[in-house]
């Protein structure tokens, strides 16, 4: 990178130079502040069961509810509105994907520093671990701990830690094993800086951008992963529906005409994952020095 | 390798794609595609389905062929190793049993031509003469003995078979077309229970495994279709069995039959749709209209023998998950009472359920059997939705501020099991219950059960009898008799358990029905359970095709025949 | 190199042990096979029976024992639902798997490497960004809708195509394979299609990455501005430069390609593995999904020591650990 500019100058002209990315962008802002305000703006609350009348159910977009309203987008099998239940649902989804993103890659990043600058036996058990939980299909995973705990959106999130993190752990490692063989490390050594220095100052500051990148699309994979294990009745509580258990729940009605059950809120997810990931390309194809 | 970095992380994580659910209705997870696509796709339905129906009319088959598809996975061909309706499904096609039930669950005669009880612990069956095995040989009364004991000597085997032979002390060949059963204890119940019970031969059977049957070295017996091809996870491929004894109108219509598999409910109907398949069974409830529509296809349905349920912990005097409004713990357990369980059965909107969240494959039900099986009192009326009626029960029963419970339930069993288990949350929240859903996988489900952990559950189950329902689901639980195995709340009423006992120790069947009949009546009075509806089966065929819907939901090729 | 390889097997075998010990418990934690397969009309008599004819009744850790001694004879237990040894079970439904993991394979490399090339080589033109904007819906889209949204447009609607199931099959040296035949084929091309598109999005964006990377070091330029044509550029600096990675990764996924065709099967009814785990699931058959795993996580750490070891004699830059 040159001096020229500030970094974050630099970054701000880079990222928004493509028009799309930027676009995706504003689509992003606009879904995560529209999902944070959702139980101010929506005409129902989607979750109580009391607010929720069967003979409310698969009504048509536009058709009137008995409470007086109109339902834009119809109303799903248990008779939810469905604007309401997709900015909830929004607000779930994201919430979910950000959250064991985050607290994925934070696991992630301790274990893999950790493997790396230990090497040796250490760095052998936790790669093995790392294979181990990388070969184990998620959805056993997914029951397994359903079983054992129950769904809810607590233990979804840990759930999709332990799917998330090992992939982490693997790609810090692989990335700091190239830094640690570098000359600032071999610099940073012979002027006597402690290894744990080392790793936290140095290294992690070198790994941390691509993984950024990573953590950006993999929310959207978040997101997708806990649509889908949702969807198998793993994940969301049904009474409180996320994109992935109302399109789930939709699905069967598709064949018989009612579209918008699982339509809009297929749009919505759509439209989140592909914001997130035009995002993380235009990320990572800035932030990525070999392009400049 | 360093420039891939960037690329590899951003593409190669760990596939997130999964599974769906087990049974039947299995959606996708999908976000929908492309949005014109969709838009697209949604606005030619109609044009769609005519296409359908155009390739219906062209892609026409031969008549003798015909070609199912079965909603359930069939996990071996060896008849006695696994009591599950996909399995028996296969089976019947090619072994047949002693007695048999017509589509309205009423028994007929099947290999036995006639059978009586001697006296209260002896039966004699009179077996057909001039039955052939698919090899040839003769069927007698020692292939019967045979069969009748073999279930039991499978080493590992997941069994279920036991049940129905749990009675029999001795099955003896009197001579080579007579079959003398010593039953235990006096048992009026023995002709439905070997019923379960398929006949194979002797000869070939008598060392044969799983794997035998698997291979079709076999799968020998005296039923209508020969075994062909078996492709596990697949299907199976059968041809008729010229030496069978039956006559016309039972002759069956067709050379060739292949059973295909096809669990997954949208891949089932496609399969129709596209003229792949002439038949499928359970069709998708969201589907129904839509195939009725459609002048190539034709459903068939009649109420099932399936009744879905929901028992109430009546044992503990705090139940799990059972709380006051404001989450504390109730002094006693509600559900004891009388009272709250009216409560419950009349905050519950049965007709919406049926209509609206069945969309009709569902009838309201007031009894422990489905209209017409044995034991079932026509007498008894769904209970009425009423809101009122059911906040002023619940005020009597000292609980006007209503109380917490949660429902726990399948999410993959039952035709919209999830739905159900949700509209029951909403109607009872109506009236102060205010109900938690808990809907998982059946396995998780049924885990959770035997470890007492859940107070409010749903279930469902299908007899041939109202005695033998209540044994499982109402007697106080007793694991010397094998009563109430599967009785959760363990519903406990003396009299409901002499008057079943009574019934199943008459071998006269007109006072052993009188008999649980009554059972019946007073267990629903006194709502042991609550009873929700009785589930629809249903099929879908070609146009040219015939089916009497039968109430134990077994689909048989055979009985398929041309309009 | 031997050492290495000595290391890494002895490495996999403990992970191969922790793993069966992991899906033992859990498996067991979730419940009991038995009161799900098991006929509802049993007593708790037959119940019993059923649950000490199978040895569920035992402690788990003596169960865990004998599993793992006849493990150790190569007896992975026979399935509680068909009474089948379970790893029978899976050989007999490995082919039909291996040969749609294969197929997507191929779909995807022949598609994705062009695609890739092209959209690296033009970046931003049209067709470049066409071609990326399509790899991002690629990734978003979820298998299961694509699946089913294929069959109803090429089997429903234009009838080209069948809809479910394997078609015909012909044994090659006993094995049943189904694109030897015309049947076989047209039964094959939706699913594998299906599989095929996550790995086909991901190979146009590594491809293209690798492209776009390759376009700008000094030897293309060089070779550029000698005035070498542009097609021998990309045959020869740019393909070949691109190409190791590439090979890396196809390596990778296709284990994972076979251990995920779980949903494609399902969707499209495609008698393989990954169905049969699912079956599996769904009524706890403990043997048959230990054995699955291990079959999977066995095929896992196979592909990736032999690319570890393909990739050290391909790139002479890589030294493995250990083998020093």
């Amino acid at each position: 990178m040159t001096a020229a500019l500030s970094p974050t100058r630099e970054f701000t002209t880079g990222f928004t130079r493509d028009r799309i990315a930027l676009g995706a962008f504003w689509v992003l802002c606009a879904l995560l502040v529209t999902a944070f305000i959702a139980p101010w703006i929506t005409p129902q609350n989607p979750y109580d069961l009391a607010q929720l009348d069967i003979l409310d159910a698969k009504l048509a977009p536009g058709a009137a509810s008995a409470a007086g309203y109109t339902h834009w987008l119809g109303t799903d099998d248990q008779g939810r509105d469905m604007v309401s239940a997709i900015l909830y649902g929004l607000r779930i989804s994201i919430g979910v994907g950000v959250l064991s993103t985050v607290a994925a890659l934070g696991l992630g990043l301790v274990i893999g520093l950790v493997s790396a600058r230990a090497g040796g036996w250490v760095d052998a058990l936790i790669m093995r671990i790392v294979d181990l939980q990388l070969s184990f299909p998620a959805i056993l995973v997914a029951l397994i701990l359903l079983a054992l705990a129950g769904q809810g959106v607590d233990k979804i999130i840990i759930a999709l830690v332990v799917v998330q993190w090992a992939y982490y752990a693997r790609t810090v490692r692989g990335a700091a094993l190239v830094e640690l063989k570098k000359e600032y490390v071999d610099a940073a050594v012979c002027a006597g800086y402690s290894g744990t220095r080392i790793l936290f100052r140095h290294v992690l500051p070198n790994v941390l951008p691509p993984l950024i990148v990573v953590a950006t699309v993999q929310v959207a994979h978040a997101i997708a992963l806990e649509a889908t294990l949702s969807f198998l009745g793993l994940g969301m509580p049904i009474t409180s529906p996320s994109l992935g258990l109302l399109i789930a729940n939709g699905y069967t009605h598709l064949l018989s005409g009612k579209y918008w059950i699982s339509f809009f809120p297929g749009i919505a997810l759509l439209v989140t994952i592909v914001a997130i990931n035009l995002v993380g390309d235009q990320l990572r194809d800035v932030l990525n020095p070999r392009l400049k | 390798m360093g420039s891939y970095f960037w690329e590899m992380i951003a593409g190669t994580t760990p596939a997130l794609t999964l599974p769906l659910k087990g049974r039947e209705s299995q959606g996708t997870p999908s976000p929908s595609g492309g949005r014109r696509g969709w838009g697209w796709f949604i606005k030619r339905w109609p044009i769609l389905f005519s296409a359908i129906a155009l390739a219906i009319t062209t892609g026409s088959t031969p008549a003798a062929e015909l070609r199912i598809g079965l909603s359930g996975e069939v996990t071996s061909l060896d008849p006695h190793l696994l009591a599950s309706q996909p399995n028996l499904t296969v089976a019947r096609h090619v072994f047949e049993s002693l007695t048999d039930v017509d589509p309205q669950t009423r028994l007929i005669p099947g290999l036995a031509e006639s059978w009586r009880a001697i006296d209260a612990t002896t039966w004699e069956f009179n077996l057909r003469r001039g039955v052939k095995f698919h090899d040839g040989s003769d069927f007698t009364a020692e292939d019967a003995a045979f069969s009748l004991q073999r279930p039991l000597s499978i080493k590992g085997s997941p069994g279920g078979f036991a049940s129905y032979v749990r009675a029999i002390a001795s099955a003896t060949a009197v001579d080579a077309h007579t079959l003398r059963i010593k039953t235990k204890y006096p048992y009026g119940a023995l002709p439905e229970d070997i019923n379960s019970i398929l006949i194979v031969s002797r000869k070939n059977a008598l060392n044969a495994g799983p794997e035998d049957f698997d291979a079709g070295r076999a799968m020998i017996g005296t039923g209508p279709y020969k075994f062909v091809r078996y492709q596990r996870g697949d299907r199976l491929e059968l041809a008729r069995h010229d030496g069978w004894w039956g006559k016309a109108p039972a002759w069956p219509s067709w050379d060739r039959v292949t059973l295909r598999v096809i669990p997954a409910d949208p891949s089932r109907t496609a399969s129709l749709l596209s003229g792949e398949l002439d038949v499928i069974e359970h069709v998708p409830s969201a589907d129904i209209k839509k195939i009725n529509k459609n002048n190539n296809l034709r459903v068939t349905q009649t109420t099932s023998w399936r009744t879905i349920l929901l028992h109430l912990d009546q044992y503990r005097a705090q139940p799990p998950g059972i709380t006051d409004v404001s989450g504390k713990p109730l002094a006693k357990n509600p559900f004891m009472d009388l009272r709250v369980r009216q409560a419950i059965s009349k905050a519950i909107n049965r007709a919406a359920i049926a209509e609206r969240v069945m969309e009709g494959l569902a009838v309201p039900a007031a009894n422990i059997v489905s209209p017409g099986v044995f034991g079932h009192n026509a007498a008894l009326k769904a209970e009425a939705y009423d809101v009122e009626g059911a906040k002023k029960l619940l005020a009597a029963a000292g609980y006007p501020n209503g109380f917490h419970v949660t429902l726990a339930g399948p999410n993959n069993r039952y035709i919209n099991d999830e739905q159900v288990l949700q509209t029951v949350a909403q109607l009872l929240t109506r009236v102060g219950i205010i109900t938690r859903v808990e809907a998982m996988p059946m396995s998780a489900f049924l885990g959770r059960v035997r470890k007492e952990e859940t107070s409010f559950a749903l279930l469902g189950w299908g007899s041939f009898a109202a005695d033998l329902a209540l044994r499982s689901l109402v007697a106080a639980p007793n694991p010397d008799k094998g009563y109430g195995a599967w009785n959760w709340g363990r519903y406990a009423n003396p009299r409901v358990d002499a008057l079943m006992e009574q019934a199943l120790g008459s071998v006269d069947r007109n006072k052993r029905e009188t008999l649980a009949r009554e059972a019946n009546t007073l267990a629903m009075n006194d709502l042991a359970f609550i009873p929700l509806h009785h589930q629809v089966v249903s099929w879908a065929m070609r146009t040219g095709l015939n089916y009497t819907p039968r109430t134990d939901e077994f689909t048989f090729a055979h009985h398929f025949t041309p309009r | 190199m031997l050492n290495f390889t000595l290391r890494r097997l002895a490495q996999s075998a403990v992970t191969l042990f922790v793993m069966s010990l992991l899906v033992f418990t859990g498996v067991y934690a979730i419940g009991n096979p038995v009161d799900i397969l098991i006929n509802p009309q049993a007593d708790q008599a037959e119940i019993a029976q059923t649950i000490a004819r199978l040895g569920l009744d035992r402690p788990l850790w003596e169960q865990y024992w004998i599993f793992l001694k006849g493990a150790l004879t190569g007896d992975l237990g026979k399935s509680f639902a068909a009474s089948i040894p379970a790893i029978e079970l899976i050989f007999e439904r490995m082919p039909a798997t291996l040969e749609l993991a294969f197929m997507a394979m191929l779909i995807a490399i022949v598609l994705g490497i062009p695609l890739g090339l092209l959209a690296g080589l033009k970046p931003d033109s049209w067709i470049g960004r066409s071609i990326m904007a399509g790899s991002i819906l690629g990734f978003s889209l979820p298998t299961f809708w694509v699946g089913l949204m294929l069959i109803m447009v090429f089997s429903v609607q234009l009838g080209w195509l069948p809809t479910t199931g394997r078609g015909a099959t012909v044994d090659i040296f006993g094995i049943p394979v189904s694109f030897l035949t015309w049947d076989g084929i047209r039964h094959l091309i939706l699913p594998a299609t299906n599989l095929a598109l996550f790995k086909l999005s991901l190979l146009i964006r590594l491809t293209r990455a690798g492209t776009r990377e390759a376009m700008l070091q000094d030897y293309v330029r060089y070779a550029r501005a000698k005035g070498v044509p542009e097609s021998n550029v990309v045959r020869i600096h740019v393909l070949r430069n691109i190409l190791i990675p590439i090979v890396t990764v196809v390596g990778l996924e296709l284990g994972s390609l076979i251990a995920f065709a779980v949903v494609t099967e399902t969707v499209f009814a495609w008698p393989g593995m990954g169905k049969l785990l699912i079956d599996s699931i769904n009524v706890l058959d403990r043997p048959v999904i230990v054995a699955y795993l291990l079959v999977i996580v066995f095929l896992f750490i196979f592909i990736n020591l032999l690319v570890d070891l393909l990739y050290t004699a391909l790139d002479p830059r890589v030294r493995l650990k250990g083998s020093r």
